[in-house]
């Protein structure tokens, strides 16, 4: 007996207000309104959040980590993106 | 739940030396494998298996507690013992959330656990017979799974780790509100005293299975230990357990029904530990096979709340998919 799959869903909680979403883990339920209610119960039993996201995780789209050296590798080499790069004499003091 | 996740893993994997030692090599550097990395076959098929029988452990684990539920002393008994059962079944879906992430559906799981394939941790396969019970579990049982888990927070899969981090956080409640339990019963009448140590004498050896079969007889642990899934020996963690259990007990003013119990200066690299008797691995196999007192008990428990909720799943899709077909109309 196979029975038809309960969706998978994403859960994002805002520990408090101030701070983003963070990916939490993932409930399945059959619509919006019961992920919320099963992340709530599953995820923020001790006050863990201030507010809920739930995001259907096939509508989830990744980068590939087979191509992550290519896909990030243009970041490696650019040195001047970073504030040490440059120098500036002592005596203009903090910048 | 813990350590005999392990049993029936299945670690061989067939990829070229050249894969398995990158691979290693991420292990050795302490890296995170995440879900969908290239990994060995036999690393995720060993995952699985442990996580998914480390999921129905915590699920199957809230049938001897949830007995007492409703025959709890007092109120403020009634109200912690509810919340941790119900932290079981949340860490029961963390895990299997954990486990979705290798490719194996919620489904798939829940028909292996209900057709008896997959197997749940020895020690919920005893009946929990008084209210001392649930004090022995919260102490000894939880205080078994805590040594267990907390290695695994390190665990080299991603997920897995992340999951056990919060479990731990919340298993500390678990093991105090019992160990309260069993002093409240100490400090009581000789008569609750008395079931505090047969709840202790029942409960000890089945504590103590948890951890696995010995070192020497756990096929599976050196690849799992190689792959920085398991970081302790199912030995080295069972011994973590009796050091730190035994002064407890005896501030409790009770004895551990180990005649052969004793201090050995010389354990531990010099820094003491207790000798134990031997451990009835028969009595453990049989458990394992099925043949415990409750086995039969707990999974027609399972089948019956799986089948009975049934239609609650059928009815909440069926709506959904009306509530979509609605929307699109008006759209
Ligand atoms: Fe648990
Ligand atoms: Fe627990």
């Amino acid at each position: 007996m196979t029975e038809t799959p309960t969706p998978l869903w994403e859960v994002f909680i805002r520990p408090r207000n101030g701070l983003s979403h963070k990916h939490v883990g993932s409930v399945h339920a059959a619509d919006a309104e019961l992920a919320l209610q099963a992340a709530r119960d599953v995820y923020t039993r001790r006050g863990e959040g201030t507010s809920i996201w739930v995001v259907p995780s096939a509508a989830i789209t990744a980068s590939d980590p087979d191509a992550a050296a290519e896909f990030f590798e243009p970041t490696a080499d650019k040195i001047y993106r970073h504030p040490t790069f440059y120098e500036i004499p002592e005596e203009v003091g903090h910048m | 739940m813990y350590s005999q996740g392990l049993i029936g893993a299945d670690g061989r994997t067939e990829e070229s030396p050249e894969f398995l030692e990158a691979f290693q090599r991420r292990i050795d550097a302490e890296e995170k494998i995440e879900p969908k990395d290239p990994m060995p076959a036999g690393y995720r098929r060993t995952l699985v298996r442990q996580i998914g029988q480390h999921a129905h452990s915590e699920i199957v684990g809230m049938l001897p507690e949830g007995n007492w539920i409703t025959r709890a002393p007092t109120l403020k008994r009634k109200a912690a013992l509810l919340a941790k059962v119900q932290d079981e079944g949340g860490h029961g879906l963390y895990l299997y959330a954990a486990a979705e992430t290798l490719g194996v559906s919620r489904e798939e799981m829940t028909e292996e656990l209900l057709a008896g394939k997959a197997k749940y941790s020895s020690i919920f396969n005893y009946p929990t017979l008084s209210w001392a019970d649930i004090g022995a579990i919260g102490w000894l049982v939880d205080g078994a799974a805590i040594m267990n888990q907390i290695p695994l927070c390190r665990c080299s899969y991603g997920p897995y780790s992340r999951a056990m981090i919060r479990i731990c956080k919340e298993e500390s409640f678990h093991q105090r509100q019992g160990y309260e339990i069993m002093l409240t019963l100490c400090r009581g009448t000789p008569e609750q005293k008395a079931m505090a140590q047969d709840a202790l004498n029942r409960w000890w050896w089945p504590s103590l299975m948890m951890f696995g079969p010995h070192d020497k007889d756990s096929a599976h642990t050196e690849q799992s230990m190689k792959w920085k899934i398991k970081r302790f020996t199912n030995d080295q963690l069972r011994q973590k357990f009796i050091d730190a259990t035994v002064p407890q007990a005896e501030f409790l003013g009770l004895t551990i029904p180990d005649p052969e119990l004793r201090w050995n200066p010389d354990k531990n690299d010099g820094r003491g530990g207790y000798d134990h008797g031997p451990i009835d691995w028969d009595e453990f196999w049989r458990v394992v096979k099925g043949h415990g007192r409750m086995n039969r008990d707990r999974l027609a428990a399972r089948r019956k709340a799986h089948d009975e909720g049934a239609w609650v799943r059928e009815a909440a899709l069926a709506h959904a998919r009306k509530r979509k077909a609605r929307a699109m109309a008006a759209e």
